[in-house]
């Protein structure tokens, strides 16, 4: 490609000498001999021929220069050099003429319109593809363990391409939450940035835990003798095994709540809590329980038909 | 995308009426929006070539479209020439 300032120090010659002309020439002999070099040289006449548009810049400054009898005079004297001349804008007609836009002086007789509106078209793409572009952003979706939206996680994600990307995923997410990876979707041309991937969780389900808001829900199956006497259970949460004491007359539905144990804290948010939910569970068949039933004659109690409410304690 | 004005503005030689009539004559092909006249760069330079061919060159007005006619057939052989080539560059660029 040709630049310009390749050429600058033929700016700097003697404006005399690009021209030809004696140092006596008069405006007239000045303005002829400039004329025959720009009929020679002009550029948007010469495509193609990039010394002929550093002959004529050269001859345009040393014309602009001697022309105007003041700075000439300025010159002579020795006051200014042939490079302190302001230098007339570059021609650029012909790098406007050969690009799509040409086509608005196009040669109607010599050109068949449609290969040229297509010649067109394909122009400006090619311009439109040798422009920096930002890639463009990739979208994914992950499925996502209930437990790992629990507590956090890293999953592993390999795109179509073959690519891995270790997603972190925040503690809190929900099915629907879109996270963004700057820099890792579709690469960007000729120097534009990496467009982002955009990944779109979707939470699995959990066969033991119900997720509500930041709290989660459990059911927690205790015995008979547990659930009437109290006593310490292990209980399974997902940041590890609790050692839970329950009180005695402990009934289905009793809510237990383990503060902490649910959705790990995030950016500022506190941990939800475990709520467990008790189940009485009578258990395999016992012939002693079947014994002690049989002689058992407990004393009336209220509504003996209906279940306690939830969350409260036996009756006493 | 400039206006008659700033056209005019930019080019201290450049006489309206001559303009209008190259214009007229299609030797200068500006958009027309809202009963204005708007000139691309190409247009600017346009006009910028062709006060070089009348008042450098000395190309008398009758012989302008000759010469413009002649510029314009090159430029579009050189754009198809351009479009076969892929977009690769012409010699000398």
């Amino acid at each position: 490609m040709f630049h310009p300032g390749d050429w600058d120090t033929g700016m700097a010659e003697d404006p005399y000498k690009v021209l030809g002309v004696p140092r006596d020439a008069t405006p007239d002999a000045i303005k002829q001999a400039y004329r025959k070099l720009a009929r020679q040289h002009h550029p948007d006449l010469n495509p193609g021929k990039p010394m002929a548009e550093a002959r004529f810049k050269e001859a345009s400054a040393a014309h602009d220069l001697l022309s105007d009898p003041e700075q000439r005079a300025r010159f002579d004297r020795g006051e200014i050099d042939a490079a302190g001349q302001e230098q007339r804008p570059p021609s650029s007609y012909r790098r406007h003429a050969e690009a799509a836009q040409g086509a608005r002086y196009g040669d109607a007789a010599h050109e068949d319109t449609f290969e040229d509106l297509f010649a067109e078209i394909f122009a400006a793409r090619r311009a439109a593809e040798a422009a920096p572009r930002r890639g463009d952003d990739a979208t994914y979706k992950l499925a996502v363990p209930f437990l790992s939206a629990v507590q956090g996680a890293t999953e592993r994600l390999t795109l179509p391409d073959g690519r891995v990307l270790d997603l972190k995923i925040p503690p809190g997410v929900v099915s629907g939450s879109v996270l963004r990876l700057r820099g890792k979707g579709e690469p960007g041309r000729n120097g534009g940035p990496d467009g982002d991937a955009l990944i779109e969780l979707e939470v699995g389900t959990h066969p033991e835990l119900r997720r509500e808001g930041m709290d989660l829900h459990k059911d927690l199956s205790v015995s008979l003798r547990d659930a009437v006497l109290g006593g310490a259970v292990l209980v399974s949460t997902p940041s590890g095994t609790v050692r839970v004491t329950l009180p005695p007359h402990t009934d289905t539905g009793h809510l237990i709540r383990l503060r902490g144990k649910g959705v790990a804290a995030h950016a500022g948010n506190p941990a939800g809590d475990l709520i467990l939910s008790i189940r009485v569970v009578i258990g395999p068949p016992d012939a002693a329980l079947e014994a002690f039933l049989r002689d058992w004659r407990p004393a009336p109690v209220e509504k003996p038909e209906n279940a306690p409410e939830p969350g409260a304690k036996a009756a006493p | 995308m400039i206006t008659l004005d700033i056209l005019l503005a930019r080019f201290t030689t450049l006489d309206p009426g001559d303009l209008h009539r190259w214009i007229a004559q299609g030797f200068v092909r500006p958009e027309v929006t809202g009963g204005e006249l708007r000139f691309e760069e190409i247009d600017v330079e346009r006009v910028r070539l062709i006060l070089d061919l009348r008042d450098v060159l000395e190309v008398d007005e009758t012989a302008l479209p000759v010469v413009l006619s002649l510029v314009d057939q090159v430029y579009a052989l050189r754009r198809r020439l351009r479009q076969l080539e892929g977009g690769s560059r012409l010699g000398g660029e």
